[in-house]
């Protein structure tokens, strides 16, 4: 066929290149070259969701809501001069008048001594309670142990139920049916009963043992609180991670990876759990807050935390006789109790959106 | 068989897994008696259709699951043997079995780096001294499968298909196997990449002497990549055969119907070309007719067929064909 025969469509959007010459062309530089190689960033699963944790304005302010928690209670025991345990004392006296003292409140002989030494005492922010203990420094302890608990309970209910589960899920078959059927058989204990049972025996046994050691201060209750954590409340952990385990054991990578020869815990440690992980994080998120409210009404009945010490839930108990006329003692430490489990809930759903791909 | 040496020899191989149904356990018969034996270096091309127990071949070679019964011989050590019990310890096996995955998007830990991926099998069998002779041969290696060494530090999710493979190739080639169970390894891949990468797998063969089972159901490609084919229908070799000579010749009912249904390019002699359409469906593993397993589906079948499955027997020039009218 002969070129000049073509007729160009007039709606042809074809350049004709009869018209140009290699004098209307120039070479492209290195630099415009350069601009060519679209090179994505490599990036890794765990930059991947953090980029998308970002974007999600809830989930960034219940960080930033949590954050500024633990710095408060991380900070301002260091420069209040009050203690949780001791009734306020003016010049080395204790101070009778200084109970049940409203916010920002100064009790008489406080005043009296303001004004003969000239020193400005540091104010009791939250007022103080029945016994005359400033209730801010209270409640700083109160969140300080609520959040221990919590987390301490969260990791180890999360440890538990990662290794039972994954031992569970990866070998499948006998293995499997037997350790299920034990999850099976705790689930149906009820826990509450376990946790009153376990308080009382504990409490006669320990009481003396612990005089001097670490676990003094956290108590008989603290401590059968935190063994049935460990005992009982996993079981809902290593069903997560089973289930988890049986759909990315089928993979093929897995079995490329024990067809190399690779050996069974290192296929948990390296392909299976890594590619889990993000349940994980999500579900530890979500376990925290649980824990917290678990304590927060054990503490409410009387189990929890012993005296002096306080948790968010011991000290709504002990407001609850003045209810009428000290709302704010009962207030307070609910306000602490919801931003903290509302904050890391939401933090936990941001999590799952931005790791658990799937759901989108 | 003839006095050559084998790299691979499977005797009357049975791989059954157990079905619950209900109370009851069945057992599927995935793999039913198969023989066949690989020269080093040689290509055995295994084909069939869905579901006719091929990739459970291979990965019962690789023991990636247990044999029922039957005897695998690799280069001259007994690796399973039910009769005598011997059941070896795969471990040290592991460097020279090797195999590729059907799936290039599946047999990639998602959070692995290539040069991960590839170093697995160098960590698990201890195969260099430092780590800059690790990271030499796991750059040589990808070199090898045409991978830019450049892109070691990525992740699988960031190539194509055709690059993934490629990485699962070298993964494979990273222990320097002596055989490879290629499972399937283009069937995922586009028609243009499939022809890449069958001629790499032809290159890596001319210069490293491995020998393959190809796993595929193109009989085309595995034609091209065979030196022998063996034709499977629901867990029993139903004939085997030098490539050519089983292209030319077919035998076996079941073997002609496979050859008839490959695409033609040229229309002009597909409009020709007669094509053998099977009735009936592939009955279920679990309910396998008497006898012969394709007699349900083949036209040839007599009473014979119901009452006994046909062995293997020799047509001439290391020809087999299991049936007992052709």
């Amino acid at each position: 066929m002969d070129n000049k025969e073509i007729k160009k469509n007039l709606l042809s959007a074809q350049v004709d290149l009869s018209k140009f010459s290699s004098a209307n062309f120039e070479k492209a530089t290195d630099e415009e070259k350069r601009q060519q190689d679209v090179m994505g960033e490599s990036t890794t699963f765990f930059k991947d969701g953090m980029r998308r944790l970002r974007k999600n304005p809830l989930a960034m302010g219940s960080i930033v809501v949590l954050a500024l928690i633990i710095l408060i209670i991380l900070i301002t025991p260091h420069f209040v001069p009050y203690s949780y345990d001791q009734i306020i004392s003016v010049g080395g006296v204790r101070d009778k008048g200084s109970a049940n003292l409203g916010f920002f409140e100064y009790s008489q002989k406080e005043l009296q001594y303001m004004e003969q030494t000239g020193e400005d005492l540091f104010p009791h922010i939250f007022g103080t309670d029945g016994l005359g203990r400033d209730y801010f420094i209270r409640v700083i302890y109160g969140t300080r142990v609520s959040l221990a608990v919590g987390v301490v309970a969260a990791i180890m209910v999360v440890i538990i139920g990662i290794i039972y589960g994954s031992v569970a899920g990866y070998f499948g078959g006998r293995v499997d049916l037997i350790m299920m059927r034990i999850v099976d058989i705790i689930y149906s204990l009820p826990d509450m009963l376990i946790i009153i049972l376990l308080s009382v025996v504990l409490k006669e046994n320990l009481s003396g043992k612990l005089t001097g050691t670490v676990f003094s201060a956290l108590g008989a209750n603290m401590i059968s609180m935190f063994i049935v954590f460990g005992l009982l409340y996993w079981v809902s952990m290593a069903r997560l991670i089973r289930g988890q385990i049986l759909t990315i054991k089928n993979n093929e990578y897995v079995l490329a990876a024990r067809c190399i020869g690779t050996s069974n815990a290192k296929i948990l440690k390296r392909h299976i759990l890594p590619n889990c992980l993000s349940v994980i994080i999500i579900t530890t998120a979500l376990q925290i807050p649980s824990a917290i409210f678990t304590e927060s009404y054990l503490s409410f009945l009387g189990l929890g935390v012993s005296v002096p010490l306080a948790s968010l839930g011991s000290l709504a108990n002990d407001a609850r006789s003045g209810m009428q006329s000290y709302p704010g003692r009962l207030v307070i430490p609910a306000i602490i109790i919801c931003l903290i489990v509302l904050a890391l809930n939401l933090l936990g759903d941001g999590l799952r959106d931005a790791f658990d791909t799937k759901l989108d | 068989m003839s006095e050559e040496k084998y790299l691979l020899e499977v005797e009357h191989l049975k791989q059954y897994f157990p079905i619950k149904e209900g109370f009851r356990t069945v057992p599927l018969k995935a793999v039913d008696d198969i023989s066949f034996a690989i020269k080093p270096g040689e290509t055995l091309g295994l084909v069939g259709e869905s579901g006719c127990g091929k990739t459970t071949v291979g990965r019962t070679l690789l023991r990636l699951y247990q044999p029922t019964a039957g005897r695998i011989v690799f280069d001259g050590n007994v690796l399973f043997d039910s009769e005598k019990k011997i059941d070896v310890n795969m471990h040290p096996y592991r460097k020279q079995m090797q195999m590729v995955f059907q799936d290039p998007y599946s047999s990639l830990d998602p959070r692995m780096t290539v040069e991960d991926i590839i170093g697995e099998p160098l960590d698990v069998h201890k195969l260099y001294s430092s780590k800059g002779e690790r990271r030499d041969k796991i750059l040589s290696l990808m070199e090898t499968v045409g991978l830019n060494a450049e892109h070691a530090m990525r992740y699988a999710h960031e190539f194509s298909g055709g690059q993934r493979q490629r990485i699962g190739i070298a993964r494979a080639l990273a222990v320097n196997p002596k055989f490879i169970v290629c499972d399937e390894p283009v069937s995922a891949l586009d028609v243009s990449i499939q022809a890449q990468v069958v001629n790499m797998f032809e290159e890596l063969q001319e210069k490293l002497g491995v020998a393959y089972l190809f796993i595929a159901h193109d009989l085309l490609v595995v034609h091209h990549i065979s030196d022998r084919i063996a034709v499977m229908y629901l867990g029993h070799i139903m004939e085997i055969a030098d490539a050519d000579d089983l292209n030319n010749n077919p035998v076996h009912p079941y073997t002609l119907s496979l050859l008839s249904a490959v695409p033609i390019p040229d229309p002009e002699t597909a409009r020709k070309s007669q094509r053998i359409i099977l009735e009936g469906d592939v009955p279920s593993p679990l309910k396998m007719p008497s006898g012969c397993p394709f007699r349900t589906r083949c036209r040839y079948a007599t009473e014979q067929c119901a009452k006994e499955m046909p062995p293997l027997t020799d047509r001439g020039d290391r020809h087999f064909v299991a049936c007992w009218n052709k």
